[in-house]
């Protein structure tokens, strides 16, 4: 990876039609790299989740039009939640092949053109329309789902192992789980108030995030990203151009993906596929994935370290842009990606092993800098504009292992020192799909 | 259609699109946006091909999963699917108990447009014995207070059918005799 560029994310871009928004992320990934003008360019995979939107299908020729590609070769990536993540695989996988030398990922999403629960009407359409869109088409509530079995599998089965009464143990579990969730909303908020980019930088308190309106039980607005309209584009290219165009490109050693059932009613009750520090008697007694886990998340991972060559992710990697659509899930993706084992996804936030150094957050976090995951604000605080999110998170995990980030977000906080190693995670409708991808300093 | 008013809050501009058919919205730039009312409603034919059996048994008091045909495997699924994921073996209808526990729940208070209306509403995952998959259902006839995973539920049927995944909810099941506190 050579380039990349984003728009700010933003609740509407009115002035901007996602034809323009490319654009624009497009001339600024251009000016990072005199020396790539587009006629270098062989092609593009352009990314959208969502045609319901715009009501234009084919809008990625729009955008491969627009920006003056024709008639070389591009094609759509659409891949639900996962879609950014997707596109920027493809372009890898363009380029690896050796299909084109240089290739394009660009992507967006213009959810303002309806209205909010409309467009929650329309991401559930992502969900089975027999079985599951009729009975609310309402995603928070499949997520509210998950975390409430999660938190009954690690918390009330083993914290509050103690209690008799179930109603009450499993209200205390609840609350616990959610005030550790609220740890997650609030890191990803305050570090974005150090992003440019971000659509919703905050000075979150852990009450704020627990109190803000019930969405759907136990999870509260702050919980939750939002809709948002924006574009991100990435500029892959093989070694020998690289060295040409820039003298800090970013390496990209490993790709992996998953997948899982469409309706959360057929997920399995089986084994977990083992990271390396784990050992099948961890979890003699978990059914896996249930619902509380995402199997397409420790799919996707295990194949990116594998190639990638990782052993022990905690250890090697130095940062992971993760799909926090959710706090929940983001806790859930910490068990997912073998940062820590499943179960322990409370304790390692408690620990502060995802928080940043350099950030001040309103509660200890003595383990800070051991592995930062969201150092950019992710999803909750920089928004989801769902086909740019997965190139978003490229193009920030491409700053820090340049060590550009002071460069590009004005502020040189969010910079992690000596970055060397990143992950960049994408995550599909209830983990149906996940990509993970491998990010390597490569000067 | 009259002129345009010009409007600076993009939240102030869907009722005016709706009432009016156009507003002008002005950034903090300046850049003026033409935006315009564009509805869009479509009436689909759908048909629930393999699975039709299940909603055709709902609408009859009748609740089906389906179990794979595969001796050796035999899976059996709370929810239907017409082929087996474990072996790929066809499936045949069974009927399943009316009867469950809670695997996992919510209560939403908000949902996709459609659905803001039935507000608050719960969902439940039920999971029933001998019984390899679980089912998504509305649950009524009780609150978010009183709800809690492992809760013994029972179904209920709509007596006047839509074909819907919603011709079935559960409810709380009564507690036995035995279980009840004893009176004097
Ligand atoms: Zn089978």
């Amino acid at each position: 990876m050579v380039a990349g560029g984003v728009t700010k994310f933003a609740k509407a871009h009115p002035a901007m039609d996602f034809r323009l928004m490319v654009k624009r992320a497009y001339d600024a990934a251009l000016a990072e790299v005199p020396e790539l003008t587009t006629d270098r360019i062989d092609g593009s995979r352009v990314s959208y989740f969502s045609d319901h939107f715009s009501r234009q299908l084919k809008a990625a020729s729009m955008v491969q039009d627009y920006l003056g590609l024709n008639p070389k070769g591009s094609v759509r990536i659409e891949w639900g939640g996962a879609t950014g993540g997707e596109c920027f695989q493809a372009a890898f996988e363009a380029v690896a092949s050796g299909r084109m030398d240089v290739c394009l990922a660009a992507g967006y999403e213009t959810m303002s053109r309806v209205a909010t629960w409309k467009g929650n009407e329309f991401i559930a359409l992502a969900s089975d329309t027999n079985f599951d869109f009729p009975l609310g088409g309402f995603y928070t509530g499949y997520y509210a789902l998950m975390v409430q079995r999660h938190i009954y599998e690690y918390i009330r089965l083993r914290k509050f192992a103690h209690i008799k009464d179930e109603r009450q143990a499993q209200r205390m579990a609840i609350a616990e789980g959610t005030r550790v969730m609220a740890l997650v909303s609030v890191k990803n908020h305050v570090n974005a108030l150090h992003n440019p980019y971000a659509q919703y930088p905050k000075q979150l308190s852990v009450q704020d995030a627990l109190n803000s309106e019930m969405i759907s039980y136990p999870l509260t607005r702050e919980q939750i990203c939002t809709m948002s309209d924006g574009a991100a584009v990435a500029i892959l290219c093989d070694e020998e151009r690289a060295k040409e165009f820039t003298d800090r490109p970013v390496e990209v050693i490993g790709v992996g993906t998953g997948t899982d059932t469409m309706r959360l009613s057929d997920r399995p009750f089986g084994k977990v596929p083992l990271m390396p520090r784990e050992k099948a008697s961890d979890y003699t007694h978990l059914p896996y994935p249930g619902i509380h886990s995402f199997r397409a998340g420790r799919s996707a991972g295990l194949e990116a370290y594998r190639m990638a060559g990782i052993e022990d992710p905690n250890e090697e990697l130095d940062f992971i842009e993760l799909h926090d659509a959710y706090s929940s899930s983001e806790i859930q993706t910490y068990e997912d990606l073998g940062l820590c084992k499943y179960g322990e996804g409370y304790e390692f936030t408690e620990r502060g092993d995802p928080f940043l150094t350099q950030v001040k957050y309103p509660f200890p976090t003595p383990k800070a800098g051991a592995i930062p995951v969201n150092p950019s604000g992710g999803l909750i605080a920089c928004g989801h504009p769902v086909g740019a999110t997965g190139l978003m998170q490229a193009v920030f995990a491409h700053w820090q292992l340049q060590g550009t980030i002071a460069e590009h977000f004005h502020d040189p906080t969010l910079q992690i020192a000596d970055a060397k190693l990143g992950a960049i995670h994408s995550h599909a409708g209830t983990g149906s799909a996940v990509t993970v991808s491998i990010l390597k300093r490569g000067f | 259609m009259p002129a345009p008013r010009k409007f600076t809050k993009f939240r102030e501009v869907q009722a005016e699109i709706d009432k009016n058919g156009a507003a002008l919205f002005v950034d903090k730039e300046g850049v003026e946006s033409l935006i315009i009312h564009s509805p869009y409603t479509i009436h689909y034919i759908h048909s629930y091909a393999e699975d039709s059996a299940f909603f055709l048994g709902l609408a009859s008091g009748v609740l089906r999963g389906s179990k794979c045909s595969k001796a050796s495997c035999g899976f059996v699924y709370g929810t239907p699917r017409g082929h087996c994921m474990v072996c790929g073996s066809p499936t045949t209808w069974i009927e399943l108990p009316k009867e469950g526990r809670i695997h996992s729940w919510t209560t939403c208070h908000f949902g996709g447009e459609a659905f803001l209306k039935e507000t608050p509403y719960n969902l439940a995952m039920v999971e029933f014995d001998g019984v390899g998959s679980l089912l998504l259902v509305r649950l009524k006839e009780c609150t978010e207070s009183e709800i809690y995973i492992g809760m013994p539920v029972e179904a209920r049927f709509e007596p006047k059918p839509k074909y819907s995944i919603t011709d079935i909810w559960f409810v709380p099941k009564p507690a036995a005799a035995s279980e009840k506190p004893r009176r004097g």
